[in-house]
This record gives C-alpha cells, sequence and structure tokens, in this order.
C-alpha cells in the first residue's frame, strides 16, 4: 500500500507545498509593489491560509464539491475502497459518520494529551519561585497554548460524540450533509497544526483569550494562533449546522422530539450555540489580524479604537462556548444514569428544556467576564444577574440526576463511575461559579487561581467525566469489544483523587493571592508547597489517562468481545449489532412507540424493531419508498 | 410492506436538508454582520466617514436591481423558461460585477481616508470589504450555475443550485440594505484627520 493513498499524508504534504507557494508569492508580490521585504508577516499569514486550503484540497475533502460546481454526478454513498485495510479508512475522507466521529474522537485524545503535556511541563516550572528552566516566553506560550488546544481537544470531542451518536440515535442512515461532515472534521487538522506551528513562529503570550493591545504586538505566533481558532471555529459552526439539520429532519417514524434520546437534546442546544456565537470570535480574531497585518485600528486607542469593544465580540462567543464544552457532556450523564440505575429518567421534559434554556441564558451573560475591564459601570448588575440565572436550568438537571438515582438498582462499572465522578466534579464547579459571577466578589477572585480551579472543575465535570464515561460505554459499539474493567477502574480511583487535590489545590492558592498565568510568584506568599502538590496531582492524573491509553489501544486488538446489548440499553444503537453496521438500520428500520426512558417499568415498549418481514404497527403507515 | 425509515424519497429528503441548511447558514452568517454592525455603532456612534453619496448611491442601485434579476431567473427555471433563465442569471451576474467594481474600483480609490486612518477608516474598509468578499463570492456562485445553465443542467424540477444561488444572492443584497445606511446615511458626518 503507497503511503500517499492516505488522505492524511498527501493533505500534509499539500499543506508544506501550499504554504511555502503562499509565502513566495506573497513576498515576491510585495516586493514587486515596493513594500518592506524584510517585514515576514503578511506573507507568512498568506502562506498559513494557502496551506490550509491546500491541506483540503490534498486529503480530498474538496474533490466532490469540485465535480459538483462542473456540473458532475456524485455518488450519494460511495462503498469503502476495498482494496485499503480497514484502518486506512480512519486515515482518509470517508462520508460515513460512524468513521467520521470515530476520526474526531482520536483527534481529541490525541490533542488532550498533547495539551495536557503542556501543562505539565510549566506546572512543573510552577512548583519552586523563580524560573527554573523554563524562559518567561516559553511559559507564556506553553500557558496559552494549554489552553486553546485543550478547547481544540474538547471541540473535537463534542464532534465524536454528537457525529458518532445522533445519527444513530434517532435511527437515521447518516448526516444530512455527509460532505459537509467530512469537510468539517478534516478542516480540524490543518486548524491544529497552525495552532501548533505558533510554538516555533515565537510563540504567543496573551493566553487563549488574545486579548489586544498585547495581542496586536506579540511574535508572528500570534497570527497563527488566530488563523488556527478560526479554522477549527468554522469546523463548529459547520458541524452544529449539520446536527440541526439532522435532528430536525432525519428522525425515525414515531420519534417526537420529547421521544428523542435525551442525548440528542444536548447536541441540538450545543449546536445551536456552535452555528451562531462561533462567529463572533471568528470576527473579533480577523479584526486583530487585520489591525496587525493593514494597520486597521479597532483596538488601537490612538486610532479611535477601544479594545473594550474586543472584549464583547469575544465573550459573546467564548461564554457560550462553555456552554458547548458541558452540554453534551452534561447529556451523557443524563444519557447513561438512567441504563446504571434501571429507573426512568426523572424529569425529562425538564432535562430537555434546560439544556436549550442554558445555551438561550448563554447568550445574554458574556460581561461577567468584563466587571473589571473598565466596561460602563451600569452593565455590570445585569449582567450579574443573568449570570446567576443560569443556575436554575443547571440545578434542574442535579435535582433530575438525583431523582433518577433516588431508590434505583444501581451498579457501577467504569462509565457509571465516570458519570458520578462527573457529577460530584461538576456540582463544585457549579458552586464555586455564583461567587465569579457576582460583581463584588468578582472584583477579588478575577485573574486569580481561584478561575483556574473552578473553571477546570467544570470542564473535568461537564467534559472529561462524561467524555470518559461516553468512550468505556461505546467502545463495544464501535469495536466489538470492550475495554477492560479493572483498567477502566484504576483509571478512575487514580484520576478522581488526584483531580479534587488538584482542583482545590488551585482554588486555594488562589484565594492566597495567586494570580493565572504568571510564570513566577512572591516567595513570601509561602505558595511553593500548595504548588508542589497541584503538580504532582497533575501527574497522578497524566498517569491515569496513561492507564486509559494503554486499556484503549490494547482493548480495540484484545479487548473481550461484546457484540450485543452490553449494558441492556433501550436506545435505538444497541438494538443492532456491534460494531454498528456501515449503514446503519438499512434492513432493520424501527418505529418509536413509547417513552425512551421507562427502565424498570413492566410491559414499556420505546422501540419496534422491524425487517423485512415485519409488518408495520397500526398508526406508523409510513409513505412507500418510490 | 416494510417499515420505511423515513416517509420522504431520498430526493425529497435532500431538498428538505440542503434548503434548511442553507437558511441556517445564512442565519450564522447573518451574526458575523451583526457583529460588524455592533462594531460600527460601538466606535463610531452618531458619526458617520465623509464618503461620496453620489458613488454610494449608485452601488446600492446596481445591487439592488440585480435582486430583480436574479429572481427573474429563479423564477424563469422554475417555469421551465431556459432562455429568460441565462439571460436573466448573466444580468445579475454582470451588475454583481458592477457593484465589485463600484467599491473596490471606484469607492475605495476615491475615499480621502486608508484602513489604517482611526477606527472610521478601518470600520469602512471592513464593512465594505467584508460585504465585497460575500459578493464576490456570490459572482462566483452566479457564474457556476450559469455555465451548467449553458450546459443544460437545470430544469423546472430539478434547479436546487439555482434556488441557493438566488437566496444566498439576496441576503448578500439585504445585508447591504444595512450597511449603506449605516455608513452613508445616519449620524453626523466627519471628515477625517
Ligand atoms: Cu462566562
Amino acid at each position: 500500500m503507497n503511503f500517499f493513498s492516505l488522505g492524511l499524508a498527501r493533505g500534509i504534504g499539500a499543506q508544506i507545498i501550499g504554504t511555502a507557494i503562499g509565502v513566495a508569492f506573497m513576498s515576491i508580490w510585495r516586493a514587486a509593489l515596493g513594500m518592506p521585504v524584510n517585514e515576514m508577516e503578511p506573507a507568512a499569514v498568506f502562506g498559513g491560509a494557502v496551506g490550509a486550503l491546500a491541506f483540503m484540497f490534498g486529503v480530498g475533502a474538496l474533490t466532490d464539491w469540485t465535480r459538483i460546481a462542473f456540473g458532475h454526478a456524485v455518488a450519494e454513498h460511495p462503498a469503502a475502497d476495498p482494496s485499503q485495510p480497514t484502518w486506512a479508512r480512519y486515515f482518509g475522507v470517508s462520508l460515513d459518520h460512524k468513521v467520521i466521529g470515530i476520526q474526531y474522537g482520536i483527534t481529541s485524545v490525541l490533542l488532550l494529551c498533547l495539551a495536557g503535556l503542556f501543562a505539565l511541563i510549566f506546572r512543573a516550572e510552577l512548583v519552586e519561585t523563580g524560573l527554573q528552566f523554563l524562559s518567561p516566553d516559553l511559559y507564556n506560550t506553553l500557558m496559552s497554548l494549554h489552553g486553546i488546544v485543550m478547547i481544540a481537544a474538547i471541540l473535537t470531542g463534542v464532534g465524536a460524540m454528537s457525529n458518532y451518536l445522533v445519527p444513530l440515535m434517532i435511527g437515521a442512515s447518516d448526516m444530512a450533509f455527509p460532505r459537509l461532515n467530512a469537510f468539517a472534521f478534516w478542516v480540524n487538522i490543518p486548524g491544529a497544526l497552525l495552532l501548533l506551528s505558533s510554538l516555533f513562529l515565537g510563540g504567543f503570550d496573551t493566553g487563549w483569550t488574545g486579548y489586544p493591545p498585547l495581542s496586536a504586538r506579540a511574535p508572528l505566533g500570534m497570527q497563527f494562533f488566530f488563523m488556527g481558532v478560526y479554522i477549527v471555529g468554522l469546523s463548529s459552526i459547520l458541524g452544529g449546522l449539520n446536527i440541526i439539520v439532522t435532528v430536525l429532519t432525519m428522525r425515525a417514524p414515531g420519534m417526537t422530539l420529547f421521544r428523542m434520546p435525551i442525548f440528542v437534546w444536548a447536541a441540538f442546544a450545543t449546536a445551536l450555540i456552535q452555528l451562531t456565537a462561533t462567529q463572533l470570535i471568528g470576527l473579533s480574531f480577523m479584526m486583530v489580524m487585520f489591525q496587525r497585518l493593514f494597520g486597521m485600528g479597532f483596538f488601537d486607542p490612538a486610532k479611535g479604537g477601544n479594545v473594550i469593544l474586543f472584549q464583547h465580540l469575544f465573550w459573546f462567543y467564548s461564554h457560550p462556548a462553555v456552554y458547548v464544552f458541558i452540554l453534551p457532556g452534561l447529556g451523557i450523564i443524563s444519557e447513561l444514569l438512567p441504563v446504571f440505575a434501571r429507573k426512568p429518567l426523572f424529569g425529562y421534559k425538564w432535562i430537555a428544556l434546560s439544556s436549550l434554556a442554558i445555551a438561550l441564558i448563554g447568550f445574554f451573560v458574556w460581561a461577567h467576564h468584563m466587571f473589571t475591564s473598565g466596561m460602563e459601570e451600569y452593565l455590570r448588575v445585569p449582567f450579574m444577574y443573568s449570570t446567576l440565572l443560569v443556575a436554575v436550568p443547571t440545578g434542574v438537571k442535579f435535582f433530575s440526576w438525583i431523582g433518577t438515582l433516588w431508590q434505583g438498582k444501581i451498579s457501577t462499572p467504569t462509565p457509571m463511575l465516570f458519570v458520578l465522578g462527573g457529577i460530584v466534579v461538576f456540582l463544585l464547579g457549579g458552586l464555586s461559579g455564583p461567587p465569579n459571577g457576582t460583581v463584588a466578589t468578582d472584583l477579588q477572585l478575577h485573574d486569580t487561581y481561584w478561575i483556574v480551579g473552578h473553571f477546570h472543575d467544570t470542564m473535568f465535570g461537564g467534559f472529561v467525566f462524561p467524555f470518559f464515561a461516553a468512550i468505556y460505554y461505546w467502545f463495544p459499539k464501535m469495536t466489538g469489544r470492550r475495554m477492560n474493567e479493572t483498567l477502566g477502574k484504576l483509571h478512575f480511583y487514580l484520576m478522581t483523587p488526584a483531580f479534587f487535590v488538584m482542583t482545590l489545590g488551585q482554588m486555594f492558592v488562589g484565594l492566597q493571592g495567586m494570580r493565572r498565568r504568571i510564570a513566577d510568584y512572591d516567595p513570601a506568599q509561602g505558595l511553593s508547597p500548595t504548588h508542589l502538590v497541584v503538580t504532582v496531582a497533575a501527574f497522578l492524573i497524566a498517569t491515569s489517562v496513561l492507564v486509559f491509553l494503554f486499556n484503549l489501544v490494547h482493548s480495540v486488538k484484545s479487548g473481550e468481545v461484546a457484540a450485543g446489548n452490553l449494558w441492556a440499553s433501550r436506545s435505538p444503537e444497541w438494538q443492532i449489532p456491534s460494531p454498528a453496521p456501515e449503514h446503519n438500520y438499512a434492513g432493520r428500520p424501527f418505529v418509536v412507540v413509547g417513552e425512551p426512558y421507562d427502565y424498570g417499568l413492566p410491559g414499556a415498549v420505546y422501540l419496534q424493531m422491524g425487517d423485512a418481514a415485519t409488518p408495520l404497527p397500526p398508526g406508523h403507515a409510513a409513505a412507500p419508498a418510490e | 410492506m416494510t417499515i420505511s425509515s423515513n416517509p420522504l424519497t431520498a430526493a425529497q429528503q435532500k431538498l428538505v436538508n440542503n434548503r434548511l441548511g442553507l437558511w441556517l447558514f445564512i442565519l450564522s452568517d447573518a451574526f458575523m454582520f451583526g457583529g460588524i454592525l455592533v462594531a460600527r455603532i460601538y466606535l463610531l456612534g452618531e458619526t458617520r466617514p465623509h464618503l461620496e453619496q453620489t458613488t454610494g448611491f449608485i452601488i446600492t442601485a446596481i445591487l439592488l436591481v440585480s435582486s430583480f434579476f436574479m429572481n427573474r431567473a429563479e423564477t424563469s427555471i422554475a417555469f421551465g423558461d431556459r432562455r429568460g433563465f441565462l439571460i436573466s442569471t448573466a444580468l445579475t451576474l454582470l451588475l454583481g460585477l458592477g457593484f465589485l467594481i463600484g467599491v473596490v474600483g471606484f469607492e475605495w480609490r476615491i475615499t480621502p481616508f486608508g484602513p489604517g486612518d482611526g477606527a472610521p477608516g478601518a470600520i469602512f474598509y471592513l464593512m465594505t470589504g467584508m460585504h465585497a468578499f460575500h459578493v464576490l463570492t456570490g459572482v462566483i456562485f452566479l457564474a457556476v450555475i450559469l455555465r451548467n445553465g449553458l450546459m443544460g443542467h437545470y430544469s423546472a424540477d430539478e434547479h436546487w443550485a439555482v434556488e441557493a444561488c438566488a437566496n444566498y444572492w439576496h441576503f448578500v443584497d439585504i445585508v447591504w440594505q444595512f450597511f449603506y445606511p449605516a455608513l452613508y446615511l445616519v449620524g453626523v458626518a466627519v471628515a477625517l484627520p
């Protein structure tokens, strides 16, 4: 098999060549116009953009659209190339949502590890006061990259869960737009490469928020950070669009909105945020790029610009973004709890609508990040109230989870452990949030390590724990094998206490006056012992993730075979064989005849599976396919 | 009879998806343009840059008229009038090009300030530039459906690409109906230093 028959290899090759051509073209162009050639930034930015586009052509994500534009027909469901080994499908463009979901998942885990590695490096630096082995610039770059690569990892993780699960859960053959789906996945790769290349282009020292005026004069790496985020954001927008259309138009007969598996509601609410709000971070970053490239003075006070405008535009996305990160995870919790408690999900409609409510309220809280920024003072109190309002729909979820667990027949295999861990960790995140949303206390807490602790709670409770739960839970659906339970439990019991030590330590040093994002601190503060404990805890988390990675790789080949409905779930995807067949429900469609979560209720039926010989149940006469 | 997983035919399902998808794309893009409008209001408030009114009026008129022909093109093909469709599409394309030349070729040249000249300059070039970029993509889209129309690819029953192009074109036109007053009409004109 030829190396360049892999789309990924072609894509990266094309990106390198495209970047070189872009840089050369723009340099020559500028020289011809008599502009200063020693100024590399315009040529480098142009090269980066051309390279990303070249990747998309190289990998083959644009081939079909180019053909369509020239009036040629393309195959609707192209079959996988039989000459390629199965693993090779995951390294090239596939239109199958299950392949794309797994591609997202692998990308997410890789980025998660990389971003975690960055954190370990600068955590080690923080153990002692003074600087031991990192320069301040490198510290800043690693700290900033930790943030943004984690965000890319979480967004791809969300993509993994939505793409793999939503079509299976609603009984669709695929996503509404399979080509757009493939495009939205693959564009993450050049985006991530651009982000990482900033490490070698002078880095950037703004943190992931990229505030001007600092970002307007940071090294060249800043521009590659902006471009990378812009491209990953594009993926998020297109992915969200695809989910919304899929959920609205492709549900199985009888599956009304309130009979969908609850995760689909979470994915839907997430997609609404992704579709709309993401544009604003793209715009704010683009405006800083233009300010650097063309001297446009949006955020330059000397030119009549205003840096506060950037923060408004930026946070209009970046607050709702945290709901993009957590809503799917909370959906996973609601999805798995009834399965392992063998009880109906408590308050299904309330849970479904609370996801929408969180997404909606999330659009009106952004300025709580700006209480200390010098923005208009009359904005503070309204944004404080809107922020605290988020606690209401979030509280609805907690009540429902407790109600679901109440008097349930609870079993605790690894996925359930991570669900329960996620609930507790997210509770801590939820309780440490309101002090930041309240003006009076935020004025003290702003930009301290307390915020770091709070944020890691919400991200671990809302994404990391549920994501691991989802992987352990649906791994058999993806591979037909299950992951090792002992190693899974080791992963959980190592990670959870370590995480609590880490996050409580972070909050503690924050309350003691440790500022976030700063490479050094005053020895007189006496924070070194706590920092040491936090760092050790971080390394323990990393160790537990190594256990997970070993388990994952090992189980793909040698895990215990699990082809059936392993968890005795009522959800549609578990009624078909594992690994899920290439064409999902082709040949065995189903109709929805009852409520999704009536676990433990005698005689309750959710789905009626059909096959060629089964007649339609009354009242569900589907039009004959023409 | 078997349980069909979907009561629509494949082609119907695709059209439903495509239509909804395009509206969602437009909604998403509208958030970007909305953000630009917010930036304009935030930075310039009740002032506006001093601009050449005649050019602004002419290019706006050109874009409005182009939407008329775009609509004619779509209606023509929906009624199976291939000739009318081709003529109207070609006219829309020419008017679109006229708008682009008007903005980038004339307006940008005669404006006495550049993108680096203060917040008004930055906002003016951002608004006209981002909009012109969308018009450019619309013109490319028009060129694609014109070419495929000449090859005889569209019929009264199957012309989703034409419908999509028309809806996108109208959207870009409507955006300008917000941008034009925001740049040329509201507030007090101030000359840049
Ligand atoms: Cu926030």
